[in-house]
């Protein structure tokens, strides 16, 4: 019992020391190590960088400066739950976890201490009725519409008919990977496409046997939920048994530079969906540039700006920013509260001029979040990867997702979760 | 002197087999008790500091919680020699038990008592670990570590492909519901920090208190007769089938009640892959080891060290030292690694053994010779 009463009192002199600044802190649960380092690196970086550009430029949001608190979670939930714990009293505006497991942990305790999340294009779908999740946010797309995207999509190559085709799913065995299920089981029954599920166990390294099944019954299509080492595996592998790149499509966490360029040439082709812009050509990129790399203030190595998850957590900063900004509109203080940036995100406005002053024009889809629907528009595009000159590219435009079906599936799930856990209308 | 059995005169069989003969060991075990149980929960009550949450819900749950789960697989490789690498999914199966346990409206009764739930989710878990030491009849050591492995790949498995086992929720996670204990909530994000905490300690206590009486008694020393020396074991009288499968039932059980706690009290939400994955398996066996085989306090301090270290470490680098996150994180596979090889090399016996060593310098100190 004594060790452990000395490492006690160390870590107590250890936490009791941290300061508590009054400036605008932003946590950053990165993950920067693991088995999904590749694909946490580029956000965490894009993510940071953005708020060093807010910083350096304009002297903060609203004269205050952004503060970020990055904390390594490695992926795993426990160290998410130690991340919280430890930033969550330092005056933490907003979480953005960039894992669904985390995000379902945080959920409870996050709407307990009022704090808001925003898993963007992650965490539970459900979250989207703001009515039950008072707190959590996905905007501007999340899991249901990415499924109802791919399939949409699907539909206009096929001429609007896709009945009797087979669609195999290769998802990340985790709460991550089973969320699109629903969706495109309901979806099979409204178009008449027979669906097959193949899960694959975490970290994702070995798929022989999935892609073996794959060569044997050579679906029509296949659909990945993949994150990490997984993504690229898959794509190997599908290079592996010739399947035709075209037609095999990727959720936006399957469809970055890390995951097509280790197959090589034969990855071209591949498809994946997007809710925001590729490349860096933006003008924004100038300024970080100018004000973020040439002064040496990068977070990471600062090789992966322009990229496809680096522009993700760029744009998940942005959001936030404009949130804090919405919110300091509103309340009129400069130095916000969690709370109120809850109120800011839940009034935030993107439209086309806001993001082209922001220097992002045509970067992601205009939307509002309103108070029932913190989900956004749930508008997505695809984008197809081209190894030869290392780019992807835009083969559609943002385009709107199945909202009936989708609505009704969020409906029901959501006041499931509000039937269990006593919650009543946030919104009246 | 004051380290002494001397002069400290034992009249009755029960105060000559206590598990502190000397006096300042038994006023040292009385004041960590003391501290733990009255001056700990009144700190995270009044909010000292302002670091309660952190405290529990990061330092004081995991450390308990494991140091439960610690001292039952101690019970099975420590005192009775099999080696499990099936931990995590029998923790898994505490946790899912619990899960099922508290969603289920049984007829009559309504909600069971959390308490109840967690003891059930033992029982449960015990049964299973029960059905897995089977095969500790026919193989030993490294075989049956590998035997003990496919349960844990088939436990995660079957939570992950049986949709009962989550109530068909659409992303597989079970997420516990709110739960009270005497009145005070214990599960659930509004659960105040000390009622989590004081549950988590009382369930330890009484597991430590069970298991160090188990092990000094009738069960505990066939167990330890079977790891020294099967053959003879048999030979003197013991049943092999009876004490393996008492083995693995009690450290099963153990193990169970730490795994609804891990799920109910400290996570909150889980999923099988991420929460009780072959690692948690690695983990728990690697806190037995350092801590000490075949030692009740070993298990708690092998606990105290993998849980505790790595934030310490964290706290260190990242807090004080300001270095970089990534390489924090590197640093402490890093260090928390060469401390286990260090620690194994100086103390093959863990580091219960280093606090044996160092209790009987002190009784012969200041005179060692």
């Amino acid at each position: 019992m004594k060790l452990t009463k000395l490492a006690a009192i160390a870590v107590a002199a250890v936490t009791a020391a941290s300061p508590v600044l009054a400036d605008l802190v932003f946590p950053a649960l990165s993950y920067r190590t693991g088995p999904y380092a590749a694909n946490g690196i580029p956000f965490a970086d894009g993510y940071a960088d953005y708020f060093t550009l807010v910083n350096e430029r304009d002297g903060g949001i609203g004269g205050v400066p952004a503060q970020l608190l990055e904390c390594e979670t490695g992926y795993n939930t426990e160290k998410g739950v130690e991340c919280y714990e430890s930033t969550k009293g330092q005056g933490s505006l907003v979480y953005q976890p960039l894992s669904t497991g985390i995000t379902y942990q945080l959920i409870p305790k996050a709407t307990a201490d009022g704090i808001p999340i925003h898993s963007m294009g992650y965490g539970r779908t459900s979250a989207a009725n703001g009515d039950v999740f008072g707190n959590i946010f996905n905007y501007p797309a999340n899991y249901w519409n990415g499924a109802s995207i791919a399939i949409n999509h699907l539909l206009e190559i096929n001429g609007g008919d896709i009945s009797g085709k087979s669609i195999t799913l290769i998802y990340h065995n985790s709460a991550y990977g089973k969320e699109p299920i629903r969706t495109l089981e309901v979806l099979a029954e409204k178009h008449g496409y027979d669906l097959t599920l193949l899960p694959v166990d975490h970290p994702g390294q070995e798929q022989k046997s999935q892609w073996l099944q794959i060569r044997r019954e050579r679906p029509d299509y296949v659909v990945m939920w993949g994150w990490g080492v997984m993504n690229p595996v898959a794509i190997q592998e599908a290079v592996n048994i010739r399947y035709p790149m075209e037609n095999f499509i990727g959720v936006w966490w399957s469809g970055s530079e890390n995951d097509v360029i280790p197959a090589g040439p034969g990855a071209t082709g591949y498809k994946a969906l997007t809710f925001h812009g590729v490349g860096d050509d933006y003008p924004v990129y100038d300024d970080i540039q100018k004000y973020v790399v040439d002064t040496g203030k990068t977070a990471g190595a600062g090789d992966q700006i322009g990229t496809v998850l680096y522009n993700r957590g760029m744009y998940a900063a942005m959001l936030a920013v404009e949130a804090v900004k919405t919110a300091q509109e509103i309340h009129g203080v400069a130095d916000i509260t969690p709370a109120m940036m809850r109120d800011g995100m839940e009034a935030l406005e993107m439209t086309e001029e806001k993001m082209t002053s922001l220097g992002l024009p045509n970067f992601g889809p205009a939307f509002s979040v309103s108070c029932e629907n913190h989900g956004g528009p749930g508008l997505g595009g695809v984008a197809q990867w081209d190894a030869e000159s290392g780019k992807w590219n835009m083969i559609s435009d943002y385009s709107p997702s199945d909202m009936d079906v989708i609505q009704a599936l969020i409906d029901e799930d959501s006041a499931a979760y509000a039937a269990e856990n006593g919650i009543e209308s946030q919104c009246n | 002197m004051f380290y002494r059995e001397s002069g400290d005169f034992k009249t009755t069989y029960a105060k000559d087999t206590q598990t502190f003969p000397i006096k300042l060991d038994r006023m040292g075990y009385y004041v960590i008790l003391a501290v733990a149980l009255i001056l700990v929960p009144i700190m995270l009550m009044k909010d000292v500091g302002g670091g309660a949450n952190y405290w529990t819900n990061a330092i004081f749950l995991p450390f308990l919680i494991w140091a439960v789960a610690s001292i039952g697989l101690n019970i099975l490789v420590g005192y009775c020699g099999q080696l499990s690498l099936g931990s995590g999914g029998f923790m898994a199966v505490g946790a899912y038990a619990s899960y099922k346990l508290m969603t289920w409206d049984v007829p009559f009764i309504g909600e069971l008592n959390f308490v109840v739930v967690v003891i059930l989710s033992g029982v449960i878990t015990a049964g299973v670990g029960i059905l897995f030491g089977l095969p500790s009849l026919r193989i030993k050591g490294f075989y049956l570590a590998v035997a003990t492995l496919a349960a844990q790949f088939f436990l995660v498995w079957l939570f992950n492909k049986v949709p009962w086992f989550y109530n068909y929720s659409a992303s597989g996670q079970i997420s516990v519901p709110t739960r009270s204990v005497l009145g005070f909530q214990v599960t659930g994000a509004t659960a105040a920090p000390e009622a989590k905490y004081l549950l988590c300690l009382v369930i330890l206590i009484v597991v430590a208190l069970v298991a160090r009486n188990l092990t000094r008694g009738r069960i505990g020393r066939s167990w330890m007769a079977i790891r020294d020396m099967d053959i003879a074991a048999e030979i003197i009288g013991v049943a092999p089938l009876k004490t393996k499968l008492s083995a693995f039932g009690v450290s099963s059980f153990f193990i169970g009640v730490a795994g609804a706690l891990f799920f109910a009290v400290y996570l909150g939400a889980a999923e099988v892959g991420e929460a009780f994955g072959i690692q948690k398996s690695f983990l728990l066996l690697f806190m037995v080891i350092i801590g000490g085989l075949g030692s009740i306090f070993g298990s708690i301090v092998g606990a105290a060290f993998m849980v505790l270290m790595p934030v310490l470490l964290k706290n260190i680098m990242v807090g004080h030292l300001n270095w970089a996150t990534d390489i924090a994180a590197h640093f402490e596979f890093v260090i928390v690694g060469a401390l286990i090889i260090l620690f194994l090399i100086l103390e093959p016996h863990g580091l219960a053994q280093l606090w044996r060593l160092l209790k009987d310098k002190l009784r012969l100190w200041p005179f060692p010779h």
